[in-house]
């Protein structure tokens, strides 16, 4: 099949190796994002920029799919929502610390993509992205219709705790400090999948899965295990944001939250990693400094999934990165 | 038996009623979806909200120009199919060629834009919309009380499904059809316009999505967010009945409404999550749908 039929517009091989091109310039462009990270709390508000790096987190995940898979989910919120739910109730109800509530979250919402995932990767394209739909509504209503997550109020007041029972997250310092590492160590985590062999198959698998069917890889394998990675990884940003915020609701399961992790992706760029942190960025900014037009920002938001598709398929960093000829 | 109180008879034939008329409309835009899927090539997001949008259109129709329900019926699906086959004109076809997701990418957008759109507008709560009145009242049948509106609703729904796959499957309109899903190409050197084809193709397709939203207007109120709540369930039926079989999502279109129906009167809890577990076995079973031939 031709590349341009396929998905993802962004297919970049960046090495491990700091002293290759590619390397560097991935190097180049981290440098940029801690300097940003560690300038940003005092520049907007830091509430703001911690929502930002969750949000961010959760779409480097997602792009782990479409990106690298070629895998459309349209149901990721809900991966997102239960870590979000589980961590909430770990921390307030049964008095976790909150790396172990994280923890929890995190292995509950590995497990719902393990049993999603094995549901679901058998189809492919849109078949696929229909299934996660579904399979992300079912998640829904149990939110719903569960006791331990409240319904309509949500869990509400979740403690934040002492990390290691030493660092006092209700430390606006600390808990920014916090979430910043836990992007760092998601982000990277990413990277560091992107790059290895295990990455460069699901690259194959991306660009010509009957051939690698063919030169003998265990396809549904791989990409269960991507589907798995994705699914942690989105909650861990889950789970770290009840922390932050201090709360787990309904929204963060809903089908307007998959939705949006969807246009973060594509409008900073499948395919890149630095692409997914852009949109995320560009996305949460929109909804916080556009919040008193009510709905416009749902128009607004849907001209934009209709702008990306038809006129940059790339999206922002995808852009940057092909007029610039870095790989980012 | 597990239920703590007793179930009488009225409450389950009143489920199955309400299971059948839930059913007419997933088989509507299901059916639509089908058609859609099998011209095009693509999921079209778009349905929930162009279903709502053909709701609404009733409601204007009688309010704006005191045009009644019988001209809904046909005036709504007409304005929203020449909608649909704008936006196919104007968007749709660049996408030829591209992958298929990106065809459902566009249209979820284009769902944000319109419900959005009717969200500032018209807010969240519903409007209601009056049964007309030649279908009003209702006839008891020995069993239970059956209201003429609703027994009206599964017999349209039920004829305009059966026309539909009677079209496309033994018409020559609909052989033509089949072969441009085939072959375009070759279809088109038989000199048949297949762009315009296509065009009026999802004009259909959102027609019906619209004429179930007329449909569903005096039953549940008119809300901007009554697209939104179905879509799911429609992809979800869309699935279990197998992707582009036009039998297959009439036939799951009917009996799911049934089976959610059902669900209500013996186990409430699980009626909204029903389908999407029902989903689930199948797809451990049959990966490609009841009907359907590869996934």
């Amino acid at each position: 099949m031709e590349k341009s039929h396929k998905m993802s517009t962004n297919p970049v091989a960046a090495p491990t190796n700091p002293f290759t091109r590619e390397g560097r310039e991935f190097g180049v462009a981290f440098l940029i994002m801690l300097v940003l990270i560690g300038v940003a709390p005092f520049v907007a508000y830091p509430f703001f920029v911690m929502q930002a790096l969750c949000f961010a987190l959760f779409a480097s995940a997602f792009n782990l799919l479409i990106g690298y898979v070629g895998l459309l989910s349209f149901g990721h919120a809900m991966f997102l929502g239960s870590a979000s739910y589980v961590c909430a109730h770990a921390a307030k109800v049964w008095g976790l610390e909150p790396e172990l509530a994280i923890l929890v979250g995190v292995a509950c919402s590995a497990f719902l993509g393990l049993i999603a995932g094995a549901l679901s990767i058998r189809s492919q394209g849109i078949y696929f992205a229909m299934i996660t739909v579904a399979l992300s509504q079912m998640i829904y209503f149990f939110c719903v219709e569960a006791p331990f997550t409240h319904g309509e109020d949500g869990i509400q007041a979740v403690p934040q705790g002492y990390v290691f029972g030493l660092i006092d997250l209700s430390k606006p310092t600390a808990l920014y400090l916090f979430t910043a590492a836990i992007f760092l160590f998601g982000f990277l985590a990413v990277y560091r999948t992107v790059n290895s062999p295990f990455g460069e198959i699901l690259k194959a698998i991306r660009e010509n899965e009957p051939r690698a069917i063919s030169l003998g890889y265990r396809v549904a394998r791989y990409k269960l295990a991507a589907f798995v990675l994705s699914a942690a990884l989105a909650g861990l940003a889950g789970a770290t944001k009840a922390i932050v915020v201090q709360n787990a609701s309904l929204t963060d399961v809903g089908f307007a939250m998959s939705g949006e992790v969807v246009l973060m992706t594509l409008l900073g760029g499948m395919g890149t990693l630095y692409g997914p942190v852009v949109g995320a960025l560009v996305v949460v900014s929109m909804q916080n400094y556009l919040a008193q037009y009510g709905q416009w920002v749902t128009v607004i938001q849907g001209a934009v999934f209709v702008a990306c598709v038809l006129l940059f398929r790339r999206g922002i960093v995808g852009e940057i990165g092909k007029a610039l000829k870095w790989s980012i | 038996m597990f239920l703590g109180h007793a179930i009488t008879t009225q409450q389950l034939y009143g489920q199955l009623l309400i299971g059948l008329i839930n059913g007419s409309f997933y088989a509507l835009l299901s059916l639509g979806l089908a058609v859609i899927f099998g011209m095009l090539n693509i999921v079209n997001f778009a349905h929930g909200a162009l279903y709502m949008v053909g709701a609404f259109g009733a409601y204007f129709l009688l309010h704006g120009l005191g045009l009644n329900y019988w001209w809904a019926l046909i005036g709504s699906p007409l304005i929203v199919g020449a909608l649909g086959a704008v936006i196919e004109r104007t968007l749709l076809y660049r996408l030829r060629g591209l992958d298929p997701l990106y065809g459902l990418l566009l249209t979820f957008g284009l769902a944000l834009v319109i419900q959005g759109l009717f969200q500032n507008f018209y807010g969240a709560s519903g409007m209601p919309y009056a049964i007309p009145p030649e279908l009003s009242g209702g006839r008891n049948l020995g069993f239970m009380f059956l209201p003429n509106y609703r027994a009206w609703v599964i017999v349209f729904s039920a004829f305009v499904c059966f026309s539909t796959w009677f079209t496309i499957e033994k018409t020559k309109l609909g052989a033509y059809l089949r072969a441009a899903t085939e072959n375009p190409a070759l279809v088109r050197a038989f000199g048949v316009n297949v762009p315009r084809m296509i065009t009026l193709t999802y004009g259909f397709g959102v027609g019906l999505a619209a004429l179930a939203g007329v449909l569903a207007a005096p039953i549940n109120q008119v809300r901007p967010g009554m697209g939104a709540d179905i879509i799911a369930v429609v992809f979800a039926v869309v699935v279990i009945g197998g992707m582009g079989s036009i039998l297959g999502s009439i036939v799951t279109g009917f009996v799911l409404g049934v089976v959610e129906g059902l669900t209500k009167v013996f186990y409430p809890e699980a009626s909204n999550t029903v389908v999407f577990v029902i989903m689930a076995i199948v797809l451990l079973i049959k990966p490609a749908g009841l009907f359907g031939k590869v996934a």
